[in-house]
């Protein structure tokens, strides 16, 4: 049993950062989809303007970009573990 | 001919070479053969891991297709572009350390001898291995008649010579270099791809008098080519979310990108390829898609969307600049070639060779049918290319949504779901490659929603579905 419990953390580790980058594709998905479409479905006529962009194509386009840069270096960062890749570490 | 538009190109195949020289001693340094020709040993770090996924996924779609869309349809087209910075953090993060792990363990080399090892399947193993083998052998010569394409518009060489120029110089490196060339050439294509967006988008906006400027003139245009919907108006929301799938998260079914994910050296190239990765493909997809719309105003009437990007090249920068920046759609190209071409022979050499032709094969021998594999492949796709025949063409068409709906659940399910079965994964191919083709075919884009959605559905539920029912002869293998 005792063998065996580097081999099950080593798993817990992985299957959590696999579900850390679903819900990062979740999210990134949500706020993409309700910039674009939250700001951007009225007459292009009476669009705001940032930053010479329409204020939808700013949003979605830009800002969540950059916001998801930053969240996937946070994640890498606080939530990433540094395991070793090679099976010969299992057995010791 | 246009000489300032020439010599950067030429010394960026110089370049090219030398990579491919250098990988080559190291291989003939290296033991295990195999190992090093098709992986590169497994010692790449982060940067290289990350410029390698880019560049090999990012192609003469994303390079020349991409921004001629962008032309047509205004803004809408850069949204829906967007979904593909995804595909920088997403697909290193699902696979992530378990498919490092896992394919070390099997000792895996190419994705099929991972799914070989996953589901002990005859079937599997031939299955895949012959799809890979005829969806990617058909992209690649796809992609190889846009690199000859694009060499011929911005040299004015004729094709047949441009066709002959590109080919030689991929087979070369890719044949003698192996893995090591290929991503080696990859990170630096790819630093030549952000940089060339990068003076591009700036030049665009320069000539077009500043994005305010350029944005009036789209909207007195016409004002849907500034709104998300498309000129046109046909961009819905659903169609434009389900390229979410095809261009986004269902690219960790690619075999090019998947076999990347094995083939880092540790954790730490890992963190660092999925910061660099997501940064580089967020600002070159951004970059790249919004110059095809800013140069609308500034070329207007472009009958050809392909040729927006070499036109307004040359058309905003001085010769010698765009030189140096064309070598970027010509570098996307071949970074995603280069990867096919390897990644093809090494399915020829181990899945098909090794395993079922000539298992005892030493190592001069594999070496000996490696390097005859691989020219063999690159003189076969440079002799389509010449002359296309229709089914490669109709091939292509479904290569990257067919390969996804075929191996995105075998690979995904089979890491983390230790139920899933051989019957399973065969369903699971059988149905997403099938259900893709007809589809793609006889009802393109049902339900509002790009081809590709519902047979990734569809080939999840076949899956799940079919390994839960023949649960109690196959006992489970993880």
């Amino acid at each position: 049993m005792n063998e065996q419990s580097p081999v099950k953390k080593r798993w817990s580790i992985t299957a959590k950062e696999a579900l850390i980058g679903t819900a990062i594709v979740i999210l990134h998905f949500c706020l993409w989809f309700g910039f674009a479409y939250g700001l951007g479905s009225g007459p292009p006529e009476e669009y705001r303007y940032i930053a010479g962009m329409p204020a939808w194509f700013f949003f979605s386009c830009v800002i969540v970009p950059i916001f998801i840069i930053i969240l996937v270096a946070l994640a890498v960062r606080f939530f990433f573990t540094d395991i070793s890749l090679e099976e010969e570490e299992e057995k010791k | 001919m246009n000489t300032a538009v020439i010599v950067p190109l030429l010394l960026f195949l110089a370049v090219v070479f030398l990579v491919g020289f250098l990988s080559a001693k190291r291989i003939s340094k290296k033991n295990d053969f195999l190992q090093e020709y098709f992986l590169g040993s497994r010692e790449m770090g982060g940067l290289i891991l990350a410029m390698t996924m880019v560049a090999t996924y990012g192609s003469a779609s994303s390079f020349v297709g991409g921004p001629g869309a962008a032309y047509t349809q205004g803004l809408g087209w850069v949204l829906l572009a967007m979904a593909q910075v995804v595909t920088g953090y997403f697909t290193l993060m699902i696979l992530g350390k378990r498919f490092a792990i896992k394919s070390r363990q099997y000792k895996a080399i190419t994705l099929v001898d991972y799914l070989k090892s996953r589901y002990e399947s005859k079937a599997v193993v031939i299955l895949s291995a012959a799809s890979i083998v005829l969806f990617l052998f058909s992209a690649m010569a796809a992609q190889w008649i846009g690199g000859a394409r694009l060499v011929e518009t911005i040299t004015g060489l004729s094709y047949t010579t441009a066709l002959f120029i590109f080919a030689v110089t991929i087979l070369i490196y890719v044949t003698i270099g192996g893995f090591r060339a290929v991503v080696v050439t990859d990170t630096i294509q790819g630093i030549i791809m952000f940089f060339g967006t990068l003076i591009i988008l700036a030049g665009t906006i320069i000539a077009g008098g500043g994005l305010p400027a350029i944005m009036a003139d789209l909207t007195a245009e016409n004002p849907a080519l500034v709104s998300p919907f498309g000129a046109e108006g046909e961009l819905t929301p659903l169609y434009v979310s389900s390229f979410w799938i095809l261009v986004g998260v269902g690219v960790v079914g690619l075999p090019q990108v998947a076999v990347r994910a094995m083939s880092y050296k540790n954790s730490v190239s890992m963190h660092r390829a999925l910061i660099i990765g997501t940064f580089v493909v967020a600002f070159m997809m951004f970059g790249i898609h919004l110059t095809g719309v800013l140069a609308r105003p500034i070329l207007p009437g472009i009958d050809a969307p392909d040729t927006v990007m070499p036109l307004i090249v040359l058309e905003v920068l001085p010769a010698w600049l765009a030189g140096i920046v064309l070598a970027a759609p010509l570098a996307a190209i071949m970074s995603t070639v280069d990867s096919l071409l390897l990644l093809v022979s090494s399915t020829v050499v181990k899945d098909v060779y090794l395993n079922y032709i000539q298992p005892e094969a030493d190592n001069r021998r594999i070496k000996k049918v490696t390097y005859s594999v691989t020219v063999l492949l690159g003189a076969a796709v440079f002799i389509l290319a010449l002359n296309p025949p229709d089914l490669l063409i109709w091939l292509n068409l479904f290569a990257f949504g067919g390969l996804e709906a075929a191996f995105i659940w075998p690979i995904v399910l089979g890491l983390y779901w230790e139920k899933g079965n051989k019957h399973g994964a065969l369903a699971s191919i059988i149905s997403g490659v099938g259900s893709y083709v007809l589809i793609y075919q006889f009802t393109p884009d049902v339900l509002g929603v790009h081809s590709v959605t519902i047979p990734v559905i569809l080939s999840l539920f076949c899956y799940i579905g079919v390994s839960l029912l023949t649960q109690k002869k196959i006992p489970a293998v993880v």
